[in-house]
């Protein structure tokens, strides 16, 4: 199944803070978590991941601190900010409502047959 | 373990690849490059060989001109310091075609200028209108290249129409013999600032609202300054040169250049001015911020110095409208040197001495700017409000309320309480205010004092 490229894109940064709020990681570990959380099923271009991430850092929801890796490569680590969580906890919020709204939709497209039955019977 | 020589030189080759591109910076680069090895190290783990791993991981970082153009939207002030059109947008127009449309427009803006000369003896009537007839070729050029949504557009120019209308219409009253009155001054003073909030609109391709181009606005306003005082100095070289050599030969040039050059070449200059600031592809860094580096220290020495003369130095009971006249100039020096440097200032880069230096910078213009006031103020109360105090007064309010705003994020900034944006977002947030405040002076000023 392929998600649609918008839905990716408006649930990207909820992810991104809910992945953080787990702990410090770098981007390729964000990506790898992602893939890791939707089976592989959410592909994300990960290019795209950076100016997201950098975004999220002028906002002052994560902050960025260069490190190393085991490689001894210069890496960059994120970690959610105080206005981080704050931000998340919104989002979370908006998701829940938005989430909400599709499941009361799709149990009235499965349910609404039946319920129409006794209109079309008076008919 | 197998020689990883060829993966070694693809990734070399990617890095090179990807750091030509002007919107990522070299840490851009170490931190893709780094998602990149890791990729490459699971696929290999996974049972890939080099090439296969190294294709792969390229292909799941996207393409690099979506990606760079994304980094481009984040980042545009990384863009403002090297080349403004992003490779590979589409639309991006060949320079010299540019250039010959910018030529045409200042061609027109030229001629509108000798028409405006030729249809009035009244100096009052040219220096009025002489923004009206030459900042719509300015507008016109951006309207070209940036194509704003006709709405847009459209409440721009009755807004500018409305102005032209206001100071020429208004029936103002002279002062004496060959002195216009103050409002008429007033007016004349502020259209411009009005006329060139609305450049901005076109400038920014009637995204007004956006804050980094309105950011990008600020920035192309002080390049544009400097281009334009650079152009000027050369200009008047060359016409000393001419009248020079002309006057030997006893040729008199004072009519021609009256009649001819400066009507062409002053428009010209502007426009010429700002097509430099949108064409230059240098690497150089934009001069202003390096001009407020220079400037903020000395600017801090200078308002330190103010302060102790206002407050030992004299009766401030004597002070006219003159020291609230200045100390506007002073906040607006002081607002410039904090607009420029924020506007250079990478976003990312945490609290540093420089951020405190500017602070330093704006608390003292605060206090200088308070004991002026207050000596103002009793004057007032004691004679009276005239339409130049209160045109002076209300700008110095305007200014006060942005630094005394901004001194309050640039604090909470280096005790790491504030975002860095949000000192950013105040600046361009606030821009209209000063339109604002000069669309009243122009519009309300002269009906409110009686035309004076």
């Amino acid at each position: 199944m392929r998600i649609d490229k918008d839905l990716v894109a408006a649930s990207a940064t909820p992810l991104v803070l809910g992945i953080l709020a787990g702990g410090d990681l770098h981007g390729y570990a964000i990506v790898k978590r992602v893939a890791e959380l939707s089976d592989g099923r959410m592909q994300w271009t990960d290019g795209m991941l950076y100016p997201l991430l950098h975004r999220l850092e002028r906002l002052g929801y994560v902050e960025a601190t260069w490190g190393t890796s085991e490689a001894g490569r210069r890496r960059k680590h994120y970690s959610l900010t105080t206005a981080g969580r704050e931000a998340l906890a919104e989002r979370q919020a908006q998701w829940g409502v938005v989430s909400d709204a599709l499941r009361q939709v799709w149990q009235d497209v499965r349910t609404g047959p039946q319920a129409l039955r006794p209109a079309e019977g008076w008919a | 373990m197998s020689d990883h020589t060829t993966l070694e030189a693809q990734i070399d080759q990617w890095r090179a690849y990807l750091q030509r591109r002007q919107a990522v910076v070299s840490a851009d680069v170490d931190e893709l490059e780094d998602h990149l090895r890791g990729q490459i190290a699971d696929l290999t783990a996974g049972g890939l060989d080099d090439d296969e791993a190294f294709l792969v991981a390229v292909k799941r970082m996207g393409g690099l001109d979506a990606v760079s153009r994304e980094f481009a939207r984040e980042h545009s002030d990384r863009l403002w310091k090297q080349l403004v059109l992003v490779p590979g947008e589409p639309g991006a127009r060949t320079w010299w075609r540019d250039l010959a449309v910018l030529l045409a427009f200042a061609l027109g803006a030229g001629l509108a200028i000798k028409i405006l000369v030729a249809a009035t003896a009244d100096e009052m009537v040219m220096v009025r209108n002489a923004a009206f007839v030459v900042l719509p070729f300015l507008a016109g050029w951006f309207a070209w290249k940036r194509r704003p949504a006709p709405v847009v557009a459209a409440v721009v120019v009755t807004v500018a129409a409305v102005l032209a209308l206001a100071v020429n219409l208004y029936p103002f009253v002279p002062a004496g013999e060959g002195d216009p009155g103050m409002t008429a001054v007033l007016a004349a003073t502020h259209a411009p600032v009005v006329l060139w909030l609305l450049v901005g609109v076109f400038y920014a391709g009637g995204a007004w609202r956006s804050h980094p181009r309105r950011m990008d606005f600020v920035r192309f306003t002080g390049e544009l300054a400097v281009y334009l005082a650079l152009i000027a100095l050369g200009g008047g070289l060359l016409i000393g040169l001419t009248f020079g050599v002309l006057s030997l030969v006893e040729v008199d040039f004072e009519a021609a250049l009256s009649g001819w050059v400066l009507p062409f070449a002053m428009p010209g200059a502007l426009l010429v001015a700002a097509w430099l600031v949108e064409a230059k592809k240098s690497v150089v860094e934009n001069i202003a911020p390096v001009l407020t580096r220079v400037f903020t220290p000395l600017t801090i020495v200078m308002l330190a110095a103010m302060f102790v003369v206002l407050l030992v130095g004299g009766p401030l009971t004597a002070v006219d409208r003159e020291l609230l006249i200045l100390m506007d100039a002073v906040l607006v020096l002081v607002l410039a040197l904090l607009l420029y440097s924020i506007s250079a200032r990478d976003p990312h880069a945490r609290p540093g001495v420089f951020d405190w230096v500017q602070l330093v910078l704006v608390g003292a213009a605060l206090a200088v700017d308070a004991v002026a006031l207050t000596a103002m103020v009793t004057r007032i109360a004691e004679f009276g409000l005239t339409a130049n105090k209160t045109a002076a007064l209300g700008l110095n309010l305007v200014l006060l309320a942005h630094l005394v705003w901004a001194a309050r994020l640039g604090l909470g900034f280096v005790r790491g309480r504030q975002p860095f944006a949000a000192v950013e977002r105040w600046q361009t947030a606030y821009l209209p205010a000063y339109g604002a405040w000069a669309a009243v002076v122009v519009l309300l000023f002269p009906p409110l004092f009686g035309f004076a």
